[in-house]
C-alpha cells in the first residue's frame, strides 16, 4: 500500500457546543483533516449507542460523541447521560470486540475552535494508525457463510 | 414519493472557490429523490430565496436541502422561504458546507467530496422528515411571587403596574423582609425603613396584588402558563378584616419578655405581636407556643381588650389554590451561624454580634432608638472591632464564595458608629476590600478619609475577656506583626448564607440549587434571571449574595420576562419535543429519571368503560425543551424526538 489510509470518522454532536465550535473553527478559518462528517443533534443525551454502533457498521473507522462541557450543557444535564451512557457502553464495546480507541469521547464548547481542530487532526492521526476497521466485515461474511443458527 | 429540491449555494467564493460545485450538483442531481438541484452565487439573497420558493411551488417538493452555509447562520432564513411558498419550514435541512468544509480545507477534491456526502447525508435525513407545528400552550396572566423582601416587592409592584395581577406570599406576619431591618443602606446613607415602607404600603394597597403574609407555598404543579401552587395560610388568631392595628392587644398581652426575631434577640415582643411598628399587613398574630391562651386555656386578655373582636382563638390553617402563569422565586437569605468560630465568641460573650445586630442597634427604631450601645450593659463602646469575612471565602471552616455585601456594610457600620459616637475608635479587620460597584469605593475612602475608619489588614485568631474589655488578638499583615485590641464590642460581618430551608423548596417547586443551597439559574451569564424550570424565575439574594441594587435589578428583570409571557394568550413553543408511542411504552419509567426537566408524566390509558389498559408515559409539551435523552434512554424505542427522529438520524448515518 503505497497511498496512505484515510479514515472515515463519524462525528456525533450537540448542536449548542460542539457543533458551534467547529462552526467557529470555520469562521476563523482553522485548517483540519477533511476525514470527519458532522452529523449535528440537539444534544450528546440523544445520542443513543445505536448510532456509535450503526456508523462503525456502516463503514466508518472511527466515531467522535462530542458535546458540552460538564456543567455548560443547555439543557442542563444531557450530557451527563451521555458520560454515563459512555461508561457502560464501554464494556459493551470490550464485549464485542470492537477496539476502545476507535471511538473518542470528548468536550468541545462553543469557544473552543482550535481544540476542535486540533481534536480532528489528532483523531485523524489516531485512526490512521490503527488502519482500517475491517473486523465486522470480516466478521459479517463469516456471519453469512457460515451461520447455522 | 420525495421529491426533494437542493440548492447549492457558491456563498460569492466562499464555498465556489474550495467545492466543486458543478461537480457536486452532478452528483446530487443523480441520488434518488432528487426532483432539481441547482447552484446560485447567494441563496440567502432576494433572487437567491425566490429561486427556492418559485423550485418548491413548480415542482411540489416535498423536502428541500440548502447546500450551504452553517444551520446556525441561515436556518431561520430558509425555514421562512419554505413557508412562504406553502411547504412546512421543519421540510428543511442545511448542509453546512462552508464553515464545516469549504473553510477548514485545503485540497479540493478532498472538500468536494466531503460536501457531497454531507448533502447526500441531509437529503436522506429530509426524506423523512414530518411536517411539524408550533406548540400553542395557553396562558394564565396571573404570577405569583414567593418572598416579600425587597426583590419580592419590587418584581409585584412592576408586574402588577404593567396591569397584570400578582399573588404575593410572605411566610412572616409582615413583607419587609431583611431591608426592613436594616439601619442606612450604602452607599447613601438613606434610611432603609424610610424608602421601604412607602413600597410596601403600595405593595399590599395595589389593586392588582393580593398579598397572602403569614403564608407558605406546600405544593407547585404545572408547568410554564400553567402553574397550580397550595398556599397554606398559617393562622393568625386575629381576624385580618376586622382588626384596625391599633395595638390595644400587643399593649396588654402579660407575655412580655419573648426574644424577638426581628430585633435579632436585642428586644422583646409580646406573644400577640406585630414583627415591628411599621409591619405591613398591620395586622398582629399569636405566638401559638407562647400565648397562654393556647398554653393553659386562661387568659385571654387579648380577646377582652379588643374593642372590635377580631381575636378569634378558632382559627385554623387553610390551603388556598392559586392558577398562576409564572412564579417568581424571592426567597432571601440568612446570615450565617457564627457559632463555627469558637474562638470569636459568639454567643459566650454578648458583646461579639453579627452584622445585622449592629444595623438593629443603628437603627433609629431599633431597641436602643439609634444610640449605639453594647448588648451586655448598654454602655456605650469606645472601641469597636470589625471582623470581616467571619464566614466568606473561608473554604475549612465557612463558606467559599464571597458574600458581597459586607466589605460595603462594614464600611458603613464604621462611619454609622464614627457618627453616632465621635470619639470612638474603629478596628476593621479585612482580607481585601472589595468595593465594586456604582459610588461603592468612594464610599469606602469616605470611611477611612473622612470617618476614620482603622482598617487592619489581616485575620484575627482569637477573642477572649479580660477587665470587661474584649481583647482581640490578630495579625496585621502589611505591617507583618501581630496586633492585640482591647475592644468593647466586636461585629462579625458573618456571610449571607441561603434560607435553611432552601434545598426543600427547591424540591417543592422543581428548581435546580448549588451546594450552598442558592437556586440556579438556567445559564448564570445569559439566563441570569430565569431557572431551568420554564416560567420560574429568580430574584433577589436566594441565587447569590446580592446588596439592594442588585436584587431589585433582578426583580423588575424577572417582571420583564413574565410581562414578556404575559404579552400573549397562548405561548408559541419550538415543536422539537419528544413524543411517546402508547403501543409500545412498557411503564418501566427510566425516560421519567432522565428528563432533566420533569417534563414526563404518567398517563392512564382506559377502555370505555374506564378500566385501566395500561400506564404509558406521556411528554408535556409546555415543559419538554427537545434534549432527546429521554430518547436513548428508553428500552423499548417508543420514545422519539421531532425533527431528530431515529429515522432521521439513522437514515443520515447510513449516507455517510
Amino acid at each position: 500500500m503505497s497511498e496512505p489510509f484515510e479514515p472515515k470518522i463519524v462525528a456525533f454532536v450537540c448542536t449548542y457546543c460542539t457543533y458551534a465550535g467547529a462552526d467557529l473553527a470555520g469562521t476563523s478559518r482553522m485548517k483540519y483533516a477533511s476525514n470527519v462528517r458532522m452529523v449535528r443533534l440537539p444534544c450528546t443525551g440523544r445520542i443513543s449507542p445505536m448510532f456509535i454502533l450503526k456508523a462503525l457498521q456502516k463503514g466508518a473507522d472511527g466515531v467522535l460523541v462530542s458535546g458540552c462541557h460538564p456543567g455548560d450543557c443547555h439543557f442542563a444535564q444531557g450530557n451527563y447521560h451521555a458520560r454515563r451512557r459512555w461508561t457502560v457502553f464501554r464494556a459493551l464495546l470490550a464485549f464485542t470486540g470492537i477496539p476502545e480507541q476507535r471511538i473518542r469521547f470528548s468536550w468541545i464548547s462553543a469557544a473552543e475552535g482550535a481544540k476542535f481542530a486540533d481534536l480532528i487532526n489528532t483523531l485523524t492521526e489516531d485512526i490512521r494508525k490503527l488502519g482500517p476497521f475491517d473486523q465486522y466485515h470480516e466478521l459479517q461474511k463469516v456471519i453469512e457463510t457460515q451461520a447455522t443458527y | 414519493m420525495a421529491k426533494i429540491g437542493v440548492f447549492v449555494c457558491h456563498c460569492g467564493e466562499n464555498i465556489a472557490s474550495m467545492v466543486d460545485t458543478a461537480n457536486l450538483v452532478a452528483e446530487i442531481s443523480e441520488h434518488p429523490g432528487v426532483e432539481i438541484c441547482t447552484e446560485y452565487k447567494y441563496f440567502c439573497s432576494e433572487p437567491g430565496q425566490e429561486t427556492v420558493k418559485r423550485a418548491i411551488r413548480e415542482h411540489n417538493l416535498t423536502g428541500v436541502v440548502v447546500a450551504a452555509c452553517s444551520p446556525r447562520m441561515h436556518e431561520q432564513t430558509f425555514r421562512k422561504a419554505c413557508a412562504e411558498a406553502g411547504l412546512n419550514p421543519y421540510m428543511l435541512e442545511l448542509a453546512n458546507i462552508r464553515e464545516q468544509c469549504s473553510w477548514v480545507h485545503t485540497e479540493k477534491d478532498e472538500a468536494t467530496e466531503k460536501a457531497i456526502e454531507i448533502t447526500r447525508s441531509l437529503i436522506e435525513k429530509v426524506k423523512r422528515n414530518n411536517a411539524l407545528f408550533p406548540i400553542s400552550v395557553p396562558v394564565t396572566r396571573r404570577a405569583m411571587v414567593i418572598g416579600g423582601g425587597i426583590a419580592g416587592i419590587q418584581a409585584a409592584l412592576d408586574i402588577a403596574n404593567a396591569g397584570r395581577e400578582v399573588v404575593l406570599v410572605e411566610r412572616e406576619p409582615s413583607i419587609g423582609g431583611h431591608m426592613s431591618q436594616i439601619s442606612e443602606t450604602f452607599p447613601t446613607l438613606d434610611c432603609s425603613q424610610c424608602i421601604l415602607t412607602p413600597r410596601m404600603v403600595e405593595t399590599v394597597q395595589h389593586p392588582n396584588i393580593t398579598v397572602m403574609t403569614y403564608s407558605e407555598v406546600e405544593e407547585v404543579d404545572g408547568y410554564i402558563g400553567n402553574f397550580t401552587v397550595k398556599v397554606r395560610r398559617k393562622a393568625r388568631y386575629v381576624r385580618m378584616e376586622t382588626c384596625t392595628g391599633c395595638g390595644d392587644c400587643i399593649q396588654k398581652c402579660p407575655v412580655k419578655k419573648i426574644p424577638s426575631e426581628f430585633e435579632c434577640g436585642l428586644g422583646n415582643r409580646s406573644a400577640i405581636y406585630t414583627p415591628f411598628a411599621q409591619a405591613v399587613p398591620n395586622v398582629p398574630v399569636i405566638d401559638r407556643s407562647r400565648c397562654l391562651y393556647f398554653k393553659n386555656g386562661k387568659c385571654a386578655i387579648c380577646k377582652k381588650t379588643c374593642q372590635i373582636d377580631s381575636i378569634d382563638f378558632d382559627q385554623q390553617d387553610t390551603i388556598e389554590t392559586i392558577e398562576v402563569g409564572a412564579i417568581v422565586v424571592a426567597t432571601g437569605f440568612q446570615v450565617q451561624n457564627t457559632s463555627l468560630y469558637g474562638e470569636y465568641g459568639y454567643g459566650r460573650y454578648k458583646d461579639v454580634i453579627t452584622g445585622l445586630h449592629f444595623e438593629r442597634l443603628a437603627s433609629a427604631s431599633g431597641p436602643t432608638a439609634g444610640k449605639i450601645r453594647r448588648p451586655s450593659d448598654g454602655k456605650e463602646p469606645e472601641t469597636v472591632v470589625f471582623i470581616q469575612c467571619a464566614g466568606s471565602r473561608d473554604v475549612s471552616k465557612g463558606v467559599r464564595y464571597c458574600s458581597k455585601i459586607c466589605c460595603m456594610y462594614t464600611a458603613k457600620h464604621a462611619m454609622l458608629y464614627s457618627h453616632k459616637v465621635h470619639d470612638g475608635d474603629t478596628k476593621i479587620f479585612y482580607m481585601d476590600i472589595r468595593a465594586a460597584g456604582k459610588g461603592y469605593d468612594e464610599f469606602t475612602r469616605r470611611a477611612i478619609e473622612e470617618d476614620h475608619a482603622g482598617y487592619v489588614r489581616g485575620r484575627v485568631s482569637k477573642i477572649f475577656e479580660e477587665n470587661g474589655k474584649l481583647i482581640v488578638r490578630g495579625v496585621d499583615m502589611l505591617l507583618g506583626r501581630p496586633v492585640e485590641v482591647a475592644a468593647d464590642m466586636v461585629v462579625l460581618a458573618t456571610a449571607m448564607v441561603p434560607q435553611p430551608d432552601a434545598k426543600d423548596f427547591a424540591k417543592i417547586i422543581g428548581i435546580g440549587y448549588d451546594e450552598y443551597g442558592f437556586f440556579n439559574e438556567a445559564h448564570l451569564k445569559l439566563r441570569p434571571v430565569e431557572t431551568a424550570t420554564a416560567g420560574i424565575y429568580l430574584a433577589g439574594a436566594c441565587q447569590s449574595p446580592k446588596d439592594i441594587p442588585d436584587s431589585v435589578s433582578q426583580a423588575s428583570a424577572a417582571a420583564a420576562k413574565i410581562l414578556g409571557l404575559f404579552s400573549r394568550e397562548h405561548l408559541e413553543r419550538e415543536p422539537v419535543i419528544a413524543t411517546v408511542s402508547d403501543s409500545t411504552c412498557a411503564g418501566c419509567w427510566g425516560c421519567v429519571t432522565a428528563c432533566p426537566y420533569n417534563a414526563i408524566d404518567h398517563r392512564d390509558i382506559n377502555d370505555r368503560n374506564g378500566n385501566l389498559i395500561k400506564r404509558v408515559a406521556s411528554v408535556n409539551p409546555g415543559l419538554c425543551q427537545g434534549c432527546g435523552t429521554c430518547v436513548s434512554f428508553c428500552r423499548s424505542n417508543s420514545i422519539d424526538l421531532a425533527g431528530f427522529t431515529e429515522k432521521q438520524i439513522f437514515a443520515e448515518v447510513m449516507a455517510l
